[in-house]
């Protein structure tokens, strides 16, 4: 994909991002945190094809490290965050 | 094969869709646990939809590293108690700066033929890689008191920080030109220890803004490498979260009245030791004491601070809660933005401690209220009440915002004993006419002010 098209969606997410994030109330702040640990390890779906592709043995290497730990972004992220937002009750 | 590749794309916007969805239901107690399984479905589909990909021919290693990572991950998660929460965000933010960085150095040893555009994004992607990487593990070893909280300096620090910007910039601007594969471990060298850099000269208290700014970065790590492999969801994900990251750090900022850069450079500053000295005696008062007082409170306040989470006294703070509420007297939390060593890190606590959300008031809620407060119960907190931020100019917090405590009618501050906070200032808080402190183990005096309720 040409960059010029890859920075337009960059700069329209910072956007999104910025206006959805600026709403979220301070109680929250943690679990906004974690969560967002967990959508960084996006990572992860970058790091299959190279993971898994026929790059020899040290791309193979990188791409499942990169992989292993991703997914232990993901995984911890998502469930750290619902046992967090789990306590959040109200009488 | 055009068909997956269509499919593929197709399903990467609905996932965007459903992480952006995800976000904005994240932005009410209520209705935020939704929030954040949007999210993971989110993922979930991203990741199942790239297995698709016709590029992957073997599945063993992919598998195991999923395995591995998610029975690590859920171990983590699991096991981890609240009180820790801090350095478990900022352990997670390393381990996805590393991805990011593990990422960006498998791009570019598979394939040659980049541009120096390219090049230069994946010089990037390294470069934010690395530091969040060091520069977490430094913030999890402060956090976890593996290393002291204190700023780190050395003399000759600045001057350390200019060489290795310096080379920094060289080494991006010869990576981004050359096609030189050892040029790689002269990159991620250097992002390392600029990791650590940045993050040794930090003292304990501004650790709020370390970890917000860290994890602005994995996800500005995590876009670069998007950027470099041509990837919109990376794109899209990092971008949201590298910018809650720098919401995050901006009000966590202004919460100490201060530049971002003040206080990523102010330990190279040597410490401005305050002309004005606070004169005057402290009242000690005992737990039982304090029991007739709140007995006969309308209105209690309760303030909560680090040391509240050190104490382990949210729990004790509770029942109290319950019985002051069950005699009739209405209990509310000011909670101060910087309390504690994450963003909300103290609703987090409380929360557990099974307080409703909406009596965890903000700062701003309060102050304009806090007049009509019977008690004022401050719970290992200090910097966040003192008083001095408002009317003594020339105090190093003067400027910042705090909650007003000392203008409650009564104030109670539960403290181990007279040591100054972590900004090291004097606080004339405790020195009011209408202040008492009550020494020793929060948990223990909570503890004996329920034991005179139920007598």
């Amino acid at each position: 994909m040409d960059t010029i098209s890859l920075l337009f969606i960059l700069m329209l997410s910072i956007f999104v991002g910025f206006e959805l994030i600026r709403k979220i109330p301070a109680t929250l702040h943690t679990p906004l945190m974690s969560g967002a640990n967990a959508i960084s390890g996006i990572t992860v779906i970058g790091a299959l094809a190279l993971a898994g592709g026929k790059g020899g043995d040290y791309v193979t290497t990188l791409g499942v490290l990169s992989v292993f730990l991703a997914t232990i972004n993901v995984v911890g992220g998502y469930v750290v965050t619902d046992r967090m937002l789990a306590m959040f009750k109200k009488r | 094969m055009l068909d997956s590749t269509l499919l593929i794309n197709a399903t990467y916007v609905v996932s965007a869709m459903l992480f952006i969805l995800g976000l904005k239901l994240l932005g009410h107690p209520a209705s935020a646990r939704k929030g954040n399984l949007l999210s993971s479905l989110a993922m979930l589909l991203a990741i199942v939809v790239t297995l698709l990909d016709n590029s992957i021919i073997s599945f063993e290693w992919i598998l195991m590293a999923v395995g591995a990572g998610s029975v690590v991950g859920l171990l983590l998660a699991r096991l981890v108690v609240m009180t820790k929460m801090p350095e478990l965000v900022s352990l997670l933010n390393g381990v996805g700066g590393l991805a990011s960085l593990l990422l960006a150095w498998s791009t570019i040893v598979a394939s040659s033929d980049f541009g120096v555009f390219e090049r230069a994004v994946i010089f990037f992607a390294l470069l934010i890689g690395g530091i969040t990487f060091s520069g977490s593990v430094v913030a999890w070893a402060k956090l976890s008191e593996r290393i002291v909280g204190r700023p780190i300096v050395f003399s000759g620090q600045a001057y350390a920080n200019i060489s290795l910007l310096i080379g920094v910039a060289v080494a991006g601007y010869l990576f981004s030109t050359q096609v030189e594969p050892d040029l790689i471990w002269l990159v991620i060298t250097l992002a390392l220890v600029m990791g650590v850099m940045v993050v040794l000269p930090i003292g304990g208290a501004d650790m709020p803004v370390v970890i917000s700014l860290l994890n602005s970065y994995s996800g500005l790590a995590a876009c670069a490498a998007g950027i470099a492999i041509g990837n919109n969801l990376l794109i899209v994900a990092g971008a949201l979260v590298g910018a809650s990251g720098i919401i995050l750090t901006s009000i966590m900022c202004k919460a100490m009245n201060r530049s971002l850069s003040n206080v990523l450079f102010s330990g190279f500053q040597s410490v401005t030791k305050s002309e004005i000295s606070i004169e005057g005696e402290v009242s000690p008062l005992s737990a039982e004491d304090a029991f007739y007082v709140l007995e006969a409170a309308q209105s209690v306040m309760v303030v909560p601070g680090y040391g509240m989470a050190v104490a382990q006294a949210q729990h004790a703070m509770k029942e109290l809660q319950d019985l002051l509420e069950s005699n009739g007297a209405e209990v509310v939390y000011a909670i101060h933005p910087v309390a504690g060593r994450m963003p909300g890190h103290m609703n987090v606590l409380l929360a557990e401690a099974d307080v409703s959300y909406d009596v965890l008031l903000e700062m701003d809620e309060v102050n304009p209220r806090v007049e009509g407060f019977d008690v004022a119960i401050v719970i290992g907190a200090n910097d966040v009440v003192n008083p001095a931020a408002r009317d003594m100019k020339g105090s190093p917090i003067y400027g910042m915002p705090v909650i007003n405590a000392d203008l409650a009618k009564n104030v109670f501050v539960l403290k181990r004993g007279m040591s100054s906070g972590f900004a090291g200032v004097d606080n004339p808080l405790f020195f009011k006419d209408n202040c008492r402190m009550i020494f020793g183990d929060a948990k223990e005096s909570i503890n004996t002010m329920i034991r005179q309720f139920a007598d």
